[in-house]
């Protein structure tokens, strides 16, 4: 009997104790709405809006020159780490070596056959072996990488746009198994000692989460184009899928366009003009 | 067991228990350090939160921006005393380090007191440190 | 009952302490990948998941497999798996630990692991594998641990353990059925998009749990004065010969779709399997080497004269595992990844130091292991003697 109660108690005991933990983290949750009752947030008047954006590529447009524009106005301007760069071994001590193929990239050059594998003719026009294809995240309509991450850190904004709750992810690397376009990027370290100059106007990443182009959010929130719009000489319009007036859609009326692996009905917003 | 063994155990447990008293009784406590506030910050008289609010809330404020920014794309907030802020630790001068110069000062003197290590600055910059 | 444990002989405690200092090398080489990051294994942005994620896959089936001992004893009241139920239980249990272990050294940001529980994606199958994986674990350590108390003081277990067990069914089913979601209901990769691809997780999950089982049987005989009974062991090395006979028949049938549609979205991932893909080959040998240990094993176990061999029964089993864990640990999950989705081809080997952390979960799983099989033995032993 004596046994029996000592037992009794002990669960008695540890049920209580998870629920004293519990205690404060909900007191805490609870003060997160009383200190801004009367506060309101809202969007900048500049801001860009669209139902869905979108982007239409003219790659008759684009040569080697270009694309290096592109990525690196993009990768700098996002502080993307590039592992060739030369580490300042006096800020970043004890760096080690690199391993290349945990590169990162938002956009880059493809060949052809590599962005659309699937389209791989056996007597293809000439020209398409040379001309560089800008590859980047295509902010599908129904993305897969946002129905697989599990902590809704990938999500879908209201405007189409596939963005990163980087404080969020967890680095599962489900959404890069889930990517049929091989857009995203796995932080595998620290990526400070491989970003050149850092832009103080874009955050970096941390090691451990996952990350990829983001349509340059921040700068339509500001009213601005995307990176990539402003270096490509032309070669690159953004804007809103959804408008019939829109130059997206104009481009797209009037000249015959290719996604990748449309197959797949991911529905990419992302449009080569050939 | 013994009553002596019991006995024992228990105050070895109180006397662990109680070891962050021990632990201040040996070594000097410092009192609180003060934010400095430097730069903008002085001139400007009111902050997004009374003082008192802030120092107990910053923290959740900072989580709401930050899904306010990251989530549904609203990046302004109008303050309840009326005033607007750019809901960023860093970029523009209406963001946080925008107007409280320095981080060190502002940010780090508090937080090294308290042993708090968040994780912000793992990713966003302080752009002073840039220059 | 925990005070079994810390009984026991010179051997036993050699035993502990050999895995402890496994565990304890393991955790040196996971701190320092805690702080440096991923960067430590071969993985890449092309191969993004590697051993860590392999090894869970295949042990989740372990995992699974027994219920293979659960289903024949519950459901049909075959008396001679009594025996053995709570080993398959406890076996369980132990995977389970190794896979869990597994997710959490895979993750870039391990501290905030709980945001799957913050924020729950009924979208995401992660969330149900989760469920189902912590759901099975709960259930088999409640299940194990009451009936074998009950055991211990020769009274029946407790009424409402009967229906959990009726449920840990289908959670074995299930863990294995979501695991193999996790892969297949991706749009973009050929060789995991297929729908054959949960049947064929479970066949190879009961065949290379059972097989363990087996294996684990004789080193209890060996070690201890429980003897699981020849007739149990023979009954499981049936389960093991259809069930892998079942896994390599599923194979088969993948084969012949992906080579005989000849789809390059498809084929291309089983060409580099088993034949290399422009040059690069370097899991060829190893895949071969799976198949063929699967369908030797599956000839000893399948002619009753070899089977019932005692000597070369454990040898059959160890086949069908290793060709197991080559196929589901070393293809599966590389062989999804290669080549990318833009068809280069980057491969991937796991690193020494990410072995050694493999190798440091496996020792955890195994203290576990050890410790539940003890308390099982012995109160076997107990109560038969």
């Amino acid at each position: 009997m004596m046994e029996k109660s000592r037992r009794c108690f002990l669960k008695v005991a540890g049920i209580a104790a998870i629920g004293l933990g519990a205690a404060p983290a909900m007191n805490f949750a609870a003060s997160d709405s009383h200190g801004s009752a009367a506060a309101e947030k809202a969007k900048s008047p500049d801001a860009l809006h669209a139902e869905r954006w979108g982007m239409a590529i003219i790659v008759k447009k684009l040569n080697d020159k270009i694309a290096k524009q592109i990525t690196h106005a993009c990768h700098t301007q996002h502080n993307v780490p590039d592992f060739t760069h030369e580490v300042d071994t006096q800020a970043f001590p004890n760096t080690r070596a690199v391993n290349h193929k945990q590169e990162i990239k938002w956009i880059w050059k493809e060949k052809f056959h590599y962005a659309f594998p699937d389209k791989e003719d056996e007597f293809l026009n000439e020209k398409f072996h040379h001309l560089p294809f800008m590859v980047t995240c295509n902010h599908c309509k129904n993305a897969p990488c946002v129905q697989a991450c599990p902590t809704q850190a990938t999500f879908k904004r209201e405007d189409g746009i596939v963005v990163m709750d980087y404080h969020r992810c967890i680095g599962c690397r489900f959404c890069m198994a889930a990517c049929p376009y091989g857009s995203r990027s796995f932080n595998f370290r620290d990526p400070r000692p491989f970003i050149a100059e850092t832009d103080p106007d874009f955050p970096t990443r941390s090691k451990g989460v996952v990350e990829k182009c983001n349509l340059c959010a921040e700068r339509l929130a500001k009213g601005e184009q995307p990176h990539c719009v402003e270096a490509s000489e032309g070669a690159i319009v953004v804007g809103d899928l959804e408008d019939p007036e829109s130059d997206v859609r104009k481009l797209l009326k009037e000249h015959y366009s290719i996604r990748r692996k449309q197959s797949l009905g991911t529905e990419p917003s992302v449009y080569y003009i050939v | 067991m013994t009553k002596n063994m019991i006995m024992g155990g228990l105050a070895v447990f109180v006397l662990a228990v109680l070891s962050p008293f021990w632990f201040n009784m040996v070594t000097t406590t410092q009192a609180a350090p003060e934010p400095e506030l430097l730069g903008p910050a002085k001139q400007a008289k009111k902050c997004v939160l009374e003082t008192y609010d802030m120092r107990a809330n910053h923290m959740s404020l900072l989580d709401e921006w930050r899904d306010a920014v990251v989530r549904d794309a609203d990046r302004i907030y109008v303050a309840a005393n009326g005033n607007f802020f750019n809901m960023s630790l860093s970029t523009g001068e209406n963001s946080c380090l925008g107007c409280h110069a320095d981080k060190a000062k502002f940010c780090d003197s508090c937080h090294t007191y308290t042993s708090v290590d968040p994780y912000c600055w793992d990713c966003h910059t302080n752009p002073k440190e840039i220059e | 009952m925990l005070e079994i444990a810390v009984k026991g002989n010179r051997n036993y405690w050699m035993w502990i302490i050999f895995l402890l200092i496994v565990i304890g090398i393991g955790k040196i080489a996971y701190l320092d990948q805690f702080f440096n990051g991923l960067m430590i294994t071969g993985m890449s942005r092309d191969v993004s998941w590697g051993f860590y994620i392999a090894n869970f896959t295949f042990l989740v089936g372990v995992a699974a497999g027994g219920v293979m001992v659960v289903i024949p004893y519950y459901l049909h009241d075959y008396e001679k798996f009594h025996r053995i139920t709570i080993l398959g239980e406890f076996l369980a249990v132990a995977s389970l630990v190794m896979c869990l272990l597994f997710i959490i050294v895979d993750l870039g940001q391990p501290v905030r692991m709980l945001n799957v529980l913050l924020y729950p994606s009924p979208k995401s199958m992660l969330f149900y594998d989760m469920l189902v994986l912590n759901g099975y674990l709960f259930l088999n350590i409640v299940i194990g641990w009451k009936v074998l108390e009950a055991e211990r003081n020769q009274v029946k277990p407790p009424a409402w353990t009967k229906p959990l067990i009726y449920l840990s069914i289908p959670f074995a089913i299930g863990i294995h059925t979501v695991t193999a979601y996790l892969y297949c209901g991706l749009p973009g990769r050929g060789f995991w998009l297929t729908a054959i691809l949960a049947p064929r997780f479970l066949a190879s999950a009961f065949a290379a749990g059972p097989a363990f089982l087996i294996i684990l049987c004789y080193i209890i005989r060996k070690f201890t004065k429980f003897d699981p009974g020849w007739e149990a062991m023979q009954t499981l090395s049936k389960i093991v010969c259809y069930a892998v006979i079942a896994n390599l028949f599923f194979f088969l049938c993948e084969v012949f779709v992906v080579y005989y549609s000849g789809i390059p979205g498809h084929k291309t991932h089983l060409q580099y399997l088993l034949f290399g893909y422009h040059g690069y080959n370097a899991l060829v040998p190893w895949m071969w080497s799976g198949f063929i240990l699967m369908a030797v094993g599956a000839v000893f176990l399948v002619i009753p004269k070899l089977r019932t061999n005692y000597i070369l029964l454990p040898v059959a089993c160890a086949m069908v595992f290793i060709g197991a864990w080559i196929d589901k640990g070393l293809g599966m999950i590389s062989g999804g990844f290669v080549p990318s989705p833009l068809h280069h081809v980057t491969e991937y080997a796991p690193t020494g130091q990410e072995i050694v952390i493999t190798l440091g979960v496996y020792a955890t799983g195994f203290l576990v292991l050890t410790i539940l099989y003890k308390l099982a033995t012995q109160v076997k032993e107990e109560v038969g003697g």
